[in-house]
């Protein structure tokens, strides 16, 4: 039992962290006195100008994958957005998780002197500034990204690590078909090419189709700019697809008729049909984030079972739960109206009986697209389902929790 | 008028009507010149068409590689250092895919491997190389790992045309189709 009790204390100022609000603490007034005033956050200028979070707040990204960040060539840098703190949908920008393969290096472009070109099979090519994107009609959505890269594995020990690697924002900008459609697409038009203004000047491949769909040209992420190290002063959203089309300082696109086979495309080269089909778009994908990996139930009783479920393929239209390691499942509550390539927030209410057991979540998509288990995926691919079997492709498969009886939670994968 | 002369003009006024829905609505932005766009576009397809000219040997490429620092991070003879290696350390008697992610090896396009020297090499001096230096390291690369021989000189005409060792032999993506699954069959 004493075992348990720092754990608990734990419990309760990390939920009361979150929660942003009321503690336990305090000395009790007498009856019908006015209780004591907390203490003071003095209202300096940063204050004033662009507010801080509570210290009490400490919530962090940290290097993906194990590996220290940027690695020992001071080049990658992965960062994974804190899942495990999270509510709601949107990601604080200064948590959205980052991938780049040049380090802590980050462009410093002046918005003043940037230009988006757009050139190719088009019958007039146009080049615009920042105030001419801004004069054009806008649109605002939520859509998540997620790198192609964000894999659960049994060494993994926190949401954090297993599925970090995604986040979600609201991105305000010009649809790229109105740029498209001022510029006039010719008719052999059948792929694009978007390239960065960074210093290796990442290009992408994608298709006409996309373009034309949804993709936009994204200048403003949760209700400011978009920030550095997310592609300011403009980035390329194309939403549903893997993070790395997401073109950030995106400087040009081109309008081709083929496949152009640039570095990013290369890296997308498959042998195996099948693994280049799961490329691209991102499959219907779901994680519970409360409880997770590495937090610490304080014992038996009721709590709400909250996570995320987003899908490459449009909105979520279902989550279910299994709190008994799969063998029942039963309809989570979403949250707010699923929006298309966007993380939507589910909860399910749940009385813990204390004994060991497994949580479980599984989504579908709008297109009737069920998330898989890792035994699924296996027995699609042939292959033994033991401990060294990992995913071909993106990797959307089911995250078990496991339930301790004495409260804590560990990867079920492990 | 004759009926003639109507079957013209209606002909016309069909042709017009996606000319008009084709026209700027907006009116922002600027046409580039020509030569901005020359400038500009660094993306070298398959057909090269997008490439400078220019001109690079195996062994002019060997020395560049040692002078512009490609050595310091992937090694002497391009598997010794932290950065991607560049030559297999399997021989040919190893499958294509069985003998690693190398770029000058197997890329199915010799352009791609130019593309990407001259738009992210070296590491931070991008974009300093000239096209003669680009066409010399690639020609290096694809000599070392037996694609080209020594005496080959690369230039804007024949490197679309070098025979890159994978063939056909890697799978193609399906079309992209909004709103609908992309792996039939697929468990999810």
């Amino acid at each position: 039992m004493g075992s348990k009790r720092p754990a608990r204390r734990e419990f309760l100022r990390s939920g009361a962290a979150l929660a942003g609000g009321f503690t336990l603490g305090g000395t009790a007034p007498a009856l019908g006195q006015a209780p004591a005033s907390p203490p003071m956050i003095r209202g300096d200028k940063n204050q004033i100008a662009y507010g801080e979070r509570s210290k009490y707040v400490t919530s962090v990204r940290i290097p993906h994958g194990g590996r220290p960040s940027p690695d020992a060539f001071g080049l990658v840098f992965h960062v994974a957005t804190p899942l495990q703190d999270s509510v709601g949908v949107i990601t604080p920008s200064s948590l959205h998780y980052v991938a780049t393969t040049r380090g802590a290096f980050i462009p410093d472009i002046d918005p003043r002197e940037h230009r988006l070109m757009i050139h190719g099979l088009v019958d007039r090519p146009l080049t615009f500034t920042m105030e001419d994107l801004k004069r054009l009609p806008s649109v605002t959505r939520l859509h998540f990204i997620e790198c192609a890269g964000n894999r659960a594995s049994r060494r993994a020990k926190t949401v954090q690590e297993t599925h970090g690697m995604t986040s979600c924002a609201e991105w305000t900008g010009v649809l790229l078909s109105v740029l498209l459609k001022e510029c006039g697409l010719k008719g052999s038009a059948s792929w694009f090419v978007a390239e960065g203004a960074e210093e290796v000047k990442g290009a992408s491949s994608m298709p006409i189709a996309k373009a034309m769909d949804d993709c936009i040209i994204a200048y403003g992420m949760n209700g400011e700019a978009v920030r550095p190290q997310q592609g300011f002063p403009v980035r390329l959203m194309v939403p549903g697809f893997e993070g790395i089309f997401h073109t950030k300082y995106l400087r040009r696109i081109k309008v081709v008729d083929r496949y152009y086979m640039n570095y990013n495309d290369y890296g997308h080269l498959d042998q195996d049909a099948k693994v280049a089909a799961l490329d691209y778009q991102i499959g219907p994908k779901s994680v519970i984030t409360f409880p997770s990996g590495g937090q610490q139930l304080p014992g038996r009783g009721f709590y709400e079972v909250s996570g995320l479920a987003w899908s490459g393929g449009g909105a979520i239209k279902k989550v279910e739960i299994s709190t008994d390691a799969g063998k029942h499942w039963l309809n989570a509550e979403l949250k707010g109206t699923p929006q298309r390539m966007a993380h939507t927030r589910f909860s399910y209410q749940w009385n813990w009986d204390g004994k060991e057991t497994e949580l479980l979540s599984r989504c579908t998509d709008e297109l009737g697209q069920v998330q898989p288990t890792r035994a699924q995926i296996a027995k699609y691919w042939n292959k033994p389902f033991d401990e060294t079997f990992s995913v071909p492709g993106l990797d959307n498969s089911i995250q078990p929790w496991r339930i301790g009886n004495d409260g804590s939670v560990t990867n079920g994968l492990a | 008028m004759g009926w003639r002369n109507l079957g013209i003009l209606t002909c016309a006024w069909l042709v017009g009507v996606p000319a008009l829905a084709q026209s700027p609505t907006y009116g922002v932005g600027r046409t580039p010149t020509a030569e901005e766009i020359r400038a500009w576009d660094i993306s070298i397809g398959p057909t090269g068409e997008e490439l400078p000219p220019g001109r690079g040997s195996a062994k002019e490429g060997a020395q560049l590689y040692r002078s512009k620092g490609c050595a310091g991070c992937h090694g002497p003879t391009g598997i010794e250092g932290n950065a991607p290696i560049l030559k297999s350390k399997a021989g040919k008697d190893v499958e294509l895919w069985a003998r690693g992610r190398i770029l000058p090896l197997r890329s199915p396009f010799a352009t791609t491997v130019w593309d990407y020297i001259n738009r992210a090499m070296p590491l931070n001096r991008e974009g300093s190389l000239t096209p003669d230096e680009v066409y010399a390291i690639t020609a290096f690369l694809l000599y070392i790992n037996e694609v080209i021989p020594e005496d080959m000189v690369l230039d804007a005409q024949n490197l679309p045309k070098v025979k890159m060792p994978i063939g056909n032999n890697y799978a193609n993506l399906p079309e992209w189709k909004p709103r609908a699954p992309r792996l039939k069959g697929y468990p999810y």
